[in-house]
């Protein structure tokens, strides 16, 4: 993939609906891997919003196991992503012809931040959306 | 691993969509917490892929890559166009694969 470091972080900030200032290295180097992996994902296409159910609570006590749906009629790959994480990629998930482009797990959240999903539908385009999600106790202990 | 849990109806209509329910025990260590005693990190042994198969064709493959709880759950919906059997797969980081099948019958 031929995407220049400044074309991704642009993709990115268009993408992305966070709040675009860095307050701390940390969380630039969160909104580059995020960045970077988002456009992993979709070799730098567009991405357009809507067309994605998600469902994620407003505010998680424990951020170790907060309860994460989408529904994504169509698609054929999804990307789930948390912003903030260590490592903004939770999973990948490949929807074969018999699915209905769902999917309901539990992911680990550092902190607050917004949970993403990108899908890449039948066509090859790509559609997103974002959620923030409000965590009292970080997931990721160390 | 341990042993899986699914929930699969036992029969649909032809056509119907179901909802399939999974949760395996796996502690899924991230690598990136610290052994108390020790203070080094902990190596990551995550479950790093789950995927469901409907006489052979696949419905759903998940690729872990963290971030993903202790003790993973996944639930997905599936369109069931004919009896069969339904096979799941889950493999982690230190090369254990654990598998089950559940039937769906038609009629």
């Amino acid at each position: 993939m031929n995407i220049s470091r400044r074309n991704a972080l642009a993709l990115g900030g268009a993408a992305l609906t966070v709040t675009l200032v860095p307050v701390s290295f940390a969380q630039a180097a969160a909104d580059d891997a995020m960045a970077q992996a988002v456009a992993e994902f979709t070799g730098g296409a567009d991405i357009a919003e809507g067309g994605i159910e998600l469902t994620t609570p407003e505010i998680a006590e424990n951020g170790n196991t907060v309860p994460v749906g989408f529904s994504a009629p169509g698609a054929k790959r999804v990307v789930l992503l948390a912003s903030k994480n260590p490592g903004p990629v939770v999973s990948f998930f490949t929807f074969g012809a018999l699915s209905a482009g769902d999917a309901s797990t539990r992911i680990r959240l550092a902190g607050t931040q917004d949970v993403v999903v990108i899908a890449e539908m039948a066509d090859g385009s790509y559609t997103q959306v974002s959620k923030a999600v409000k965590v009292t106790i970080g997931g990721c202990g160390g | 691993m341990g042993k899986p849990r699914v929930k699969v109806p036992k029969s649909a209509k032809a056509g119907e969509v179901i909802t399939i329910k999974t949760l395996i025990k796996h502690k899924m260590e991230s690598g990136r917490r610290k052994d108390k005693k020790t203070g080094e990190l902990v190596p990551r042994n995550i479950i790093n892929m789950f995927s469901a198969s409907f006489n052979g064709e696949e419905v759903i493959k998940v690729d872990l890559h963290g971030s993903v709880s202790t003790n993973p759950y996944f639930q997905f919906q599936m369109k069931v166009p004919e009896s069969g059997e339904l096979a799941f797969k889950w493999a982690d980081d230190d090369g254990n694969v654990t598998e089950t099948t559940s039937k769906i019958t038609v009629g």
